[in-house]
């Protein structure tokens, strides 16, 4: 029996159909993430990196391949997985508080649990005195600080994130980025990033998933043991950074060739 | 994140200047007041001097005259509320016709090709163009009445449920999908709260076309009592000043539904605009 957060991808390969005509977008991805363990997915845009993350999601069923949690196939949503988007999607008629408790719409919790388990995640994002406040009060970073605290509510086994700070500034981007290496270590849960930000990869993840668009394979996976918590400007950091780098100048390279 | 935390303001002119046009536009603003105003001094003027057959334009001293006798009496009243009793059955029973048959468009494809094409011929032909057929089939009664004034409601109520449902972004239903929300909960959780402030744009302009409608009704189908009455009195009897007052009522009924919507959609919808940090 797999420990929860297993998550195993099979062979998985997906086509999108345009009038008539199939475009690969992922062809024949295998892997095996561990309970705990925090995985990078880095690609350049098109490489089908975001899709990866809705099929584990459950959010599209069509393709051919498996996906396992724990074991069992993922056939749909479920409260076993969150998820963070781009965007915050937050719903801009609740204010924070019932932003977060909305995904607890289908928990098994009692409504004072519930409350104690909202009050804490407004805590673990650092929102605390935000509680009433709506959407278009907060900034970019607070609104993406509220749409992690509503995607580990439910207490999930894994936490998927879909280029979640792709649209901060800089300065907000690595504020966020630190905080959400602290949140992992508190939770203790699989986290699953998918980013084209190289650096971003290779500070938070324990494996860093390099893949290669059209159609988009899996070309590296590049360890990396350095414990957490890290510095940004930590040496061996560094250099996985130039060496990850160096897999997309060598894309371009070739695509230029071809 | 020290958001909140109120910064002390230094004063420059430039400072004083902002604060200065920021409790301008926080005070009441009377310039809307001076196009009416001026009608009325012209329109006194007008009957003072004589450039007016003042049967056809009264002195607005007899109309106030008037105004205030009709103001007094029992029979304004009474009108007013027929009026206002037509004017509530036919906008409920347009708006109900349309927001179940917008929501019924906005969420079933199948529904939308096959009924849409028609509501879109339907809605085409001059509403006045339905009194003959009304007439025939409701009789002239109060039920034609309220019919007229359905079929002037439904259409807006209709099309703005249909876009407000249509409208509702994908990215939130996925949300919804990922925390496994049934159909029941994603449609009043995310789908309602979503579509609401256009599905009250339609309900708002179908209550201002509701009024119109009633007076178009009163005037149109067989005389009742009604504000739409006390004008037709007044042509009849060529009394201007009746006339006028009658005008009057009417604008005032239509400036205050318009103004109560206003409120209520302010405070209903408070979400939108609300921006400040709490």
């Amino acid at each position: 029996m797999a420990k929860p957060g297993t998550l195993s991808i099979v062979n998985v390969s997906k086509k999108y159909k345009v009038s008539g005509r199939e475009f690969p977008v992922l062809e024949d991805i295998s892997l095996d993430i561990a309970p705990g363990e925090f995985v990078s997915v880095v690609g350049s845009s098109g490489c089908g990196k975001s899709t990866l993350l809705r099929l584990v999601m459950g959010l599209d069923n069509g393709y051919q391949g498996e996906i396992l949690l724990d074991g069992v196939k993922i056939k749909g949503p479920g409260l076993d997985r969150g998820i963070v988007f781009q965007e915050h999607r937050l719903f801009p008629w609740l204010n924070v508080e019932k932003n977060i408790g909305l995904a607890l719409q289908n928990s098994p919790l009692s409504p004072a649990a519930r409350r104690d388990a909202i009050r804490e995640h407004i805590e673990l994002v650092g929102l605390v005195g935000f509680e009433k406040a709506l959407p278009n009060q907060l900034s970019g970073g607070m609104s993406q600080r509220v749409a992690i605290a509503r995607a580990l509510v439910n207490r999930p086994e894994i936490l998927l994130l879909d280029e979640p700070f792709g649209a901060l500034d800089a300065i907000n981007r690595t504020k966020l980025q630190a905080e959400l290496q602290r949140i992992w270590q508190v939770e203790g849960i699989t986290m699953v990033l998918v980013t084209h930000d190289v650096e971003e990869a290779v500070f938070l993840g324990d494996r860093i998933v390099v893949m290669q668009q059209r159609p988009g394979r899996i070309k590296r996976i590049v360890p990396v043991t350095k414990p957490h918590p890290r510095t940004r400007n930590d040496f061996d950091l560094l250099q996985i950074r130039e060496s990850v780098v160096a897999e997309f100048s060598n894309v371009a390279v070739e695509t230029v060739i071809a | 994140m020290s958001i909140s935390r109120p910064i002390p303001i230094p004063s420059t002119p430039l400072i004083r200047r902002a604060a200065a046009f920021q409790a301008a536009l926080r005070r009441p603003d009377y310039r809307g007041l001076y196009l009416p105003a001026a009608l009325v001094v012209l329109w006194s003027l007008a009957t003072y001097f004589g450039w007016v057959d003042t049967r056809i334009l009264v002195s607005p001293l007899e109309t106030l005259k008037t105004a205030w006798h009709l103001l007094i009496s029992k029979m304004l009243w009474v009108s007013l509320g027929y009026s206002l009793a037509r004017d509530a059955s036919g906008f409920l029973a347009g708006s109900i016709i349309g927001l179940l048959l917008g929501t019924l468009l906005g969420t079933s494809r199948l529904a939308d090709r096959l009924i849409s094409p028609t509501f879109h011929a339907f809605k085409q032909i001059a509403v006045f163009a339905w009194i003959p057929l009304i007439a025939v089939w409701f009789g002239l009664g109060e039920p034609a009445k309220i019919a007229f004034i359905a079929l002037v409601v439904f259409p807006p109520v209709l099309l703005n449920t249909f876009d407000g449902i249509r409208s509702v972004s994908r990215d939130y239903i996925e949300v919804a999908r990922a925390f496994e929300f049934s159909t029941l909960q994603q449609s009043l959780r995310v789908i309602l709260p979503a579509a609401l402030p256009q599905i009250f744009t339609g309900l708002r302009l179908g209550l201002i076309y509701a009024w119109l409608a009633t007076i178009g009704a009163e005037y149109f189908l067989k005389a009742a009592p009604g504000v739409g009455n006390i004008l037709i009195d007044g042509r009849e009897k060529f009394l201007m000043d009746q006339v006028i007052t009658g005008v009057a009522v009417v604008a005032a009924v239509g400036y205050v539904f318009h103004y109560l919507t206003a409120r209520l959609e302010k405070r209903l919808l408070s979400w939108r605009t609300r921006t400040d940090v709490p």
